[in-house]
C-alpha cells in the first residue's frame, strides 16, 4: 500500500469538504440541533417539576418504556432521588443515544458521496484515476477521507452534547451524571460502526451512480435503523443497555465487513470511468 | 534501432457489441510528437486509457516505456503524464493546492514539491493567481493548470488528450507552444489525440488517423499523401497578365496547372524537377514573384484517409 498517496487523497477530500460552504453548514447544524438544542431544551423541561409530573402520570410511553426497561436501567434510573432527576437522566442517558447515532451515519455517507459521487459531479475523478495509485488505494483514501472526519466531528460532539446536559441539568443534579458506561460503549464501540456503515453503503452506491444527488439519497436510507431504535426504544422494545449495543455493535460491524469486502470487489477504476 | 516508447500488437478494447478499439498495431519513438487523428467515438481516449492500464484490453499486447500497461499500471503512470479532455482539476482548490496534493500523489521528493511547485506555476503563467480558487479562472487557465498538474512529476511520457478544445485562439496558441516547448526543449515524448487538423500539421511529427476504432493511415503527413497518391506541387505567382502564357509553356512540359488568386498551381512538380519547370518560365520571360512547393494539407489527407475509410 502507497501510504503517502492514501494521506495526500484523503487530505484532499477533507480540504475539498472543508471548503464547501453547504457540507460545511451540515457538519455544525446538525450536530448543534441534535447535540445542543435539542436536548439541551429537553433537559431543561424535565428540570420543570410540573412539566415532569404531568408526563410522567399522562403518558402511555413513559409507562410502557418503565414497565420492559432492564434491571440494570431500572436500578441506574431509580438511583436518582427526585422525579426531575430520573426524569433528566432517561432523557439525557438513553432518548438521546440512538439519535446520536445519527450523527456519524449520516456525516460519513455523505462525505463518502462527495469524495467520490460528487467528484464524478466535479470533474475531477478522471485525473486521480490516471495517478499512480492501485484500486485498493483510492478505494482505501475514499474510505477514511469520509471516516476519518465523521469519527472526530462524533467524538466532538459527544464532548459538547456532555457539556451540554451536565450544564443545564447542573441545577437539578447538582452533579456531573453524564456520560455513563453506555454512552462510553455508545461512542467507543457503535458509533464507529454506525460511521463504517453511512460510508461503506455511500462508497458502494457512489461507485455505481452518476451524481451526487443519487448517492445522498441512496445513502441516506442508512439512517433508517436508527430511527427504527428510537421507535423501538420509545415503545419499550429494545433498550440501549451496555450489552445490547455491544451485540448490536458487533453486528454492524459484521455487515461493514461485508459491505467493505463487497466494495472492494466492485471498486475498478476502469468501470468508474465508464460512469463518468 | 528503433528506440520505441510505445508499441502495440493488436490491441483490441470493445465495450459490449460496440468494437472501441480494433486491432490498434502501432509505435511511437522516443522525444517525438505522435497526433492520434479522428473523429468523436473513434477510439482515441480508449486508447489512452489501454495505455495506461486504467482500462484491460480484451486482446492483443502493449508495451509502454518497457512495462505492460495491464501488469504495471501503477508504476507505468508513475512515468506517464495524463491530460484528460476536461481539465478535471479541483475547482474548490487553490492552484498551488491541486499541484501540491498531485505532487504527492505521484511521490515527488518532499522536499522538493515546494520549489518544483512554485517553478512549474512560473513556466505555465500561473504564479500571480497561484493562491486563487481555481473556480475563478478562466477556460484557458485551468487547461494550463491540468497541463501542469500532468507534467508535475516530470513524466517521460506525456498524453494530452483534446489539449486546445474549448480554448479562445490566444488561449489555444499558448498551449501549443508550450507543447513545442516540451517537446523540443525539454524531451517530452508527446502523444496527442486531437480532431483539431491544423493544430496536429503544426504540432506533430507522426499521425495516426483512427475511424471507428480502427488505425487506417500512420506516417508523417508526407507520407500519408504518398500512400493516398496524393502528389506534391508548386505554386508560383507570377504577373497575371502572363499566366496563359505560363500555362502554355507548362502545358508544353506536359504540366496540367490550375489558377487560383492569381496563384499558379501545378501539381506532380517534385523538388527535384522544380529547377528546369521554373528556368524554363523565367527563359521564356515569365516574371516569378514567389514560388513555394504545395503539400496536400493535413485536412486534405484527413479526408481522403476518412472517405476511403468508409468506402
Amino acid at each position: 500500500m502507497n501510504w503517502r498517496a492514501i494521506r495526500a487523497i484523503v487530505y484532499k477530500d477533507l480540504l475539498v469538504v472543508t471548503r464547501s460552504r453547504n457540507t460545511m453548514l451540515t457538519f455544525i447544524l446538525l450536530p448543534v440541533i441534535f447535540l445542543v438544542i435539542l436536548p439541551g431544551g429537553v433537559v431543561l423541561l424535565a428540570s420543570n417539576p410540573d412539566a415532569v409530573s404531568e408526563f410522567t402520570t399522562q403518558s402511555s410511553d413513559m409507562e410502557m418504556f418503565f414497565t420492559n426497561m432492564p434491571d440494570s436501567i431500572k436500578g441506574e434510573i431509580e438511583a436518582y432521588t427526585t422525579d426531575n432527576q430520573r426524569a433528566i437522566a432517561i432523557v439525557a442517558l438513553y432518548f438521546f443515544a440512538p439519535l446520536f447515532l445519527i450523527l456519524p451515519l449520516l456525516l460519513s455517507s455523505m462525505i463518502a458521496a462527495d469524495s467520490l459521487a460528487g467528484e464524478k459531479d466535479r470533474k475531477t475523478l478522471e485525473a486521480l484515476i490516471y495517478t499512480p495509485t492501485t484500486d485498493a488505494e483510492i478505494y482505501t483514501a475514499k474510505l477514511l477521507s469520509a471516516w476519518i472526519p465523521a469519527l472526530v466531528v462524533t467524538l466532538v460532539g459527544f464532548v459538547v452534547y456532555g457539556v451540554v446536559v451536565n450544564a443545564t441539568a447542573w441545577p437539578v443534579m447538582g452533579r456531573i451524571f453524564f456520560p455513563n458506561l453506555t454512552w462510553i460503549v455508545l461512542v467507543v464501540w457503535l458509533a464507529p460502526a454506525a460511521a463504517g456503515l453511512g460510508l461503506s453503503a455511500s462508497v458502494l452506491v457512489s461507485s455505481r451512480v452518476s451524481t451526487a444527488q443519487e448517492a445522498y439519497q441512496i445513502g441516506g436510507l442508512t439512517v433508517l435503523p436508527v430511527v427504527m431504535l428510537v421507535i423501538g426504544q420509545l415503545a419499550g422494545v429494545v433498550y440501549l443497555s451496555v450489552g445490547f449495543i455491544l451485540i448490536i455493535g458487533l453486528v454492524i460491524w459484521l455487515v461493514d465487513l461485508v459491505l467493505l469486502w463487497f466494495g472492494a470487489r466492485i471498486f475498478r477504476r476502469g468501470e468508474l470511468l465508464a460512469r463518468l | 534501432m528503433t528506440n520505441a516508447v510505445i508499441t502495440t500488437h493488436g490491441l483490441t478494447r470493445k465495450f459490449g457489441e460496440k468494437i472501441a478499439v480494433d486491432g490498434l498495431t502501432l509505435e511511437v519513438q522516443a522525444g517525438e510528437v505522435f497526433g492520434f487523428l479522428g473523429h468523436n467515438g473513434a477510439g482515441k481516449t480508449t486508447t489512452v486509457r489501454l495505455l495506461n492500464g486504467v482500462l484491460a484490453a480484451q486482446s492483443g499486447t502493449a508495451e509502454v516505456l518497457g512495462l505492460s500497461p495491464a501488469k504495471d499500471g501503477p508504476a507505468l503512470r508513475r512515468r506517464t503524464g495524463v491530460l484528460t479532455e476536461t481539465p478535471s482539476v479541483d475547482e474548490r482548490l487553490t492552484a498551488r493546492d491541486n499541484l501540491r496534493i498531485y505532487a504527492d500523489i505521484y511521490g515527488v521528493p518532499r522536499e522538493q514539491i515546494r520549489q518544483h511547485v512554485d517553478d512549474i506555476l512560473a513556466m505555465f503563467e500561473l504564479s500571480d493567481r497561484a493562491n486563487d480558487k481555481v473556480g475563478g479562472y478562466s477556460k484557458g487557465m485551468k487547461q494550463r493548470l491540468a497541463l501542469a498538474r500532468a507534467l508535475i512529476h516530470k513524466p517521460d511520457l506525456l498524453f494530452l488528450d483534446e489539449p486546445t478544445s474549448g480554448l479562445d485562439p490566444v488561449a489555444a496558441k499558448q498551449v501549443r507552444d508550450l507543447i513545442g516547448h516540451l517537446s523540443r526543449d525539454e524531451g517530452h515524448t508527446v502523444f496527442i489525440c486531437t480532431h483539431n487538423l491544423t493544430e496536429a500539421q503544426r504540432i506533430c511529427d507522426r499521425v495516426g488517423v483512427m475511424e471507428q476504432g480502427k488505425l487506417l493511415a500512420i506516417g508523417t503527413p508526407s507520407e500519408l499523401a504518398r500512400q493516398l497518391g496524393g502528389r506534391a506541387g508548386l505554386e508560383i505567382e507570377i504577373a497575371p497578365d502572363q499566366v496563359e502564357q505560363a500555362r502554355g509553356i507548362l502545358h508544353g512540359l506536359a504540366l496540367d496547372s490550375t489558377v487560383e488568386h492569381d496563384l499558379l498551381n501545378i501539381p506532380g512538380v517534385d523538388r527535384e524537377s522544380t529547377p528546369k519547370v521554373l528556368s524554363t518560365l523565367a527563359t521564356a520571360g515569365i516574371s516569378i514573384y514567389r514560388a513555394a512547393p504545395a503539400e496536400p494539407s493535413l485536412e486534405d489527407i484527413y479526408f481522403a484517409i476518412h472517405n476511403r475509410g468508409l468506402s
